[in-house]
């Protein structure tokens, strides 16, 4: 299968492993080796298994079924520590650094040397730091503040700690997110380093270019499956695609109908500090617009201003032609605007409220009789989009937080439609959601727009932005790259466009 | 039974149960224990247990409506203690001389103007800087108990005023003027809790706070009203309990935070807010003040009295994380 017979043994190997949530299956028989001295990429679109899979290796999650091989030996991993103790090592996106500490103590945080009565041994502790800066090659020294440090240097700190044990896997996740082009190729460099060592290391990355740059082999995971191993040499990206996202679920390409109102929502030139530049777009009455990208290419962001989360630093905002401000989700609310966040459980609902009270909260002030809140009026509400969105709910007085992923999506958008929008949000409207709802979710949102919403769908999957959308705007790094229609899109174009690949198709 | 209907019907009945525990405790107890012949479950010793809850009660009632919004606030020691003072200090104020008793009114409106105002004054604050309430309230718990320190010195401020005080002894249906007054803003703030707007979004902003502002909820108005709230009932626990007393010394109130913080949380309110009942304070309330007196009633010294309210502190909410704990798929830290 995955293990080419070079006869080596390798440092890490995945067989079957299953792991399963409450209504989720996100691994499903997944199986993949690492061998010694490859840079072996894992691959996948957001909600593919990739994380869950890394939790599994970390000791975090526990693998309902199948096993893991430490150079072949089969191993269970209960804690974090234990990983670290048998060479699994993580490099995280998210650095998780004592800011306040000298780079030695966040080296050896929780194995501080010690001296007698419990004292540090500081002249070992910045010693034997010093020495494996050294190996690293960088600018700082073992007492300089982590704080006091640029990202790329926090990340070799998380990769200076990896060292202090005898790492026999390294993994690397997204560790390009927040660098710039000079950083990497240090971050590359020590990735060399650490593989001509004989460490096995996964590489888990969005960016093909990368990939292809530095990877020996391409593990791909497509909805919690093992969908196969590619070896980087032999391969393309187009064969990489085809592998993420050919998929059996029902996502059928959208086929604009050319039956559009008038612009509800024009956007020019906007930019918001680093986040995004120099956006224009419009969305006219009965289209959806999907925005795909990479997570942190900016779309998000541009949700949040139109909703007056974030202040723009420049460009305009127009409503059915006429300019405004909005400088809070409340005057953006008054202005018809809607937005179903990516975070659900987070800024979408509130879980401990039971489902009516939830989906009268923008406009609980609205129902009032005298100084109560008319229960009545709230009730024939929630009753009515109960039945619209067909959301499957013992009652109204059940809490949220014990509905479904699906149901909970659906509170939410029942929430903004019962305030009658101009224009709807949706960011990530599917994600963690099962397949089933998947797709209600998409049906209902193509019905929104032939009852003549505009809508603007944000989405990191390809099949779902490319099922929905009559137009697709592509974004890398903040920058609107190009808007296709949906006669012209392909994914192969789309995914180019999202890389930062400018080749001469993305002209 | 959906998950979790039974830990929530545990929690919400806890408290009452406690209090029962306590009452059958103390009656037994005090047979073999007590100093007096009397029997603790005595119906004027009951009548007066309510009428004492009620300095530390009205308070915590806007605790409570604090506390569910997301924030605490410490200052209320300091603000009850203020506007005793202004109370009993205005009725001897000159441009007041010759109303006779109709300065009553004037000064109890100007000290419930006094709560509303310091109220205010923490709320803006945390509103518009953002920091943190409990050190917002910290600050002002310092400051407004400095003020009162201000005021007079060491000294204490007094002044009776016998129609006050016949005001204040009075009893209607058998139960004491203070008792009527905790009663009648237990329902004020469980009707407000309940069945307001003003109630809902306190709860939505202490639960989820950026689902509250997505949902246009002006978060910042909602944390103002609530601190006028618990300043106004600061004041007007201040006004029940000083109409009879007459006499404010410069440490009243220190600890009242503390003891009505105790409270609100032994009835179950969430420190992260999102969570409580009036109700279940009201019962926090009884909780407490049956502690304290059935402790002196077998003799034991407010020491002891302390001690022992702490220890059940920590075990009730051991307690409750043990309740809440059960069934989720804890990260373990």
């Amino acid at each position: 299968m995955s293990r080419p017979d070079t006869g080596q043994t390798p440092v890490l190997r995945l067989e079957n492993i299953v792991k399963t949530f409450p209504g989720v299956r996100a691994l499903d028989g997944v199986s993949f080796a690492v061998m010694p001295g490859e840079v072996h990429a894992l691959m996948g679109e957001n909600g593919a298994g990739k994380s869950t899979l890394m939790k599994v290796l970390g000791g975090i999650h526990q693998p309902n079924e199948g096993q893991i091989f430490v150079e072949e030996q089969a191993t269970v991993i209960n804690t974090p520590l234990e990983a670290k103790a048998k060479g699994i090592v993580f490099i995280h996106q998210e650095l998780s650094l004592a800011e306040e500490l000298s780079v030695a103590e966040n080296i050896y945080l929780g194995e501080l040397p010690r001296k007698s009565f419990g004292r540090v041994d500081w002249n070992k502790l910045f010693a034997e730091t010093n020495e494996i800066l050294g190996k690293l090659n960088v600018s700082f020294d073992a007492k300089a503040r982590v704080g006091d440090l640029s990202i790329a240097n926090q990340q070799m700190v998380e990769i200076a700690r990896a060292l202090t044990v005898d790492a026999k896997a390294v993994i690397f996740d997204e560790p390009t997110a927040s660098l710039t082009d000079a950083e990497k190729v240090v971050l590359f460099d020590v990735i060399a380093d650490l593989k001509s060592q004989g460490v096995g290391i996964i590489y888990i990355s969005h960016r093909m270019e990368e990939i292809f740059k530095i990877t020996d082999r391409i593990s791909v995971l497509r909805d919690g499956q093992y969908s196969g191993t590619l070896t980087t040499a032999q391969t393309n990206e187009d064969e990489v695609t085809q592998l993420m996202i050919g998929r059996s679920l029902d996502l059928s390409r959208n086929v604009s109908h050319g039956e559009l109102g008038d612009v509800a929502l024009e956007v020019r030139g906007l930019s918001c500090g680093h986040l995004y530049q120099d956006i224009s777009f419009e969305v006219r009455r009965g289209e959806v617009v999907g925005f795909y990208g990479l997570v942190g290419a900016g779309r998000t962001e541009i949700a949040e201003t139109l909703f007056g989360l974030r202040d723009p630093s420049a460009g305009t905002i127009l409503l059915d032609g006429k300019e405004v401000r909005i400088n809070s989700p409340a005057e953006a609310i008054a202005h018809g605007i809607s937005l179903v966040p990516e975070d659900r459980k987070g800024q979408g609902l509130v879980l401990g409220m039971n489902c009516r009270d939830n989906m009268t909260l923008p406009q609980v002030d609205d129902l009032k009789a005298g100084p109560f809140v008319a229960e009545g009026a709230e009730v024939a509400i929630f009753d009515q989009y109960r039945d619209r969105l067909d959301i499957r709910t013992p009652g109204w007085r059940q809490l949220v937080g014990n509905l479904s992923g699906g149901n909970q999506q659906k509170i939410v958008i029942g929430k903004w439609l019962s305030m009658h929008p101009n224009v709807l949000i949706l960011d990530e409207p599917t994600r963690g959601i099962d397949v089933g709802s998947k797709s209600e979710i998409h049906n209902l949102i193509r019905d929104l727009a032939s009852q003549g919403y505009a809508v603007i769908v944000i989405s990191s999957e390809m099949p779902e932005v490319l099922h929905v959308s009559d137009r697709i705007i592509a974004m890398y790094h903040g920058e609107l790259i190009r808007t296709f229609s949906s006669e012209e899109v392909t994914e192969d174009n789309l995914i180019q466009a999202i890389s930062g690949i400018r080749s001469d198709k993305v002209a | 039974m959906a998950p979790g209907t039974l830990s929530n019907y545990l929690k919400s009945g806890a408290i009452w149960a406690f209090i029962v525990l306590e009452l059958a405790f103390f009656s037994i107890a005090g047979e073999y224990f007590s100093l007096s012949d009397k029997a603790f479950m005595d119906f004027d010793n009951m009548l007066l247990l309510f009428k004492q809850s009620a300095p530390i009660g009205i308070i915590a009632m806007g605790m409570t409506i604090i506390m569910v919004n997301g924030n605490i606030d410490l200052s209320v020691g300091a603000t009850y203690a203020l506007c005793a003072i202004v109370l009993l200090d205005s009725m001897t104020w000159p441009i007041f001389a010759g109303l006779g008793d109709a300065v009553i009114p004037i000064s109890w409106a100007l000290a419930l103007l006094t709560g509303v105002l310091l109220g205010a004054l923490n709320g803006l604050i945390v509103w518009k800087t953002g920091v943190d309430a409990f050190i917002v309230t910290l600050g002002s718990m310092l400051g407004y108990r400095g003020l009162v320190f201000m005021y007079n010195g060491e000294q204490p401020t007094s002044h009776l005023n016998w129609t006050l005080v016949d005001f204040a002894e009075a009893q209607f249906l058998g139960l004491h003027t203070a008792t009527w007054f905790l009663l009648a803003v237990t329902v004020a703030i469980w009707f407000l809790m309940n069945r307001t707007v003003h109630g809902r979004n306190a709860y939505a902003i202490g639960d989820n706070r950026s689902a509250a502002v997505n949902a246009g909820i002006r978060v910042g108005p909602h944390m103002m009203i609530n601190f006028m709230i618990i300043g106004f009932l600061a004041a007007l626990s201040a006004v029940v309990f000083y109409s009879e007393s007459g006499s404010v010394n410069p440490n009243d109130g220190e600890l009242y935070e503390l003891w009505i913080i105790t409270a609100v949380v032994l009835g179950g309110t969430k420190l992260t807010g999102g969570s409580g009942s009036i109700v279940s304070t009201f019962g926090g309330v009884l909780a407490i003040q049956l502690l304290r007196k059935g402790l002196a009633h077998i003799g034991a010294d407010t020491s002891t009295v302390n001690l022992v309210i702490g220890l059940i502190l920590i075990a009730v909410l051991f307690l409750d994380r043990q309740l809440n704990l059960k069934g989720k798929e804890e990260l373990r830290v």
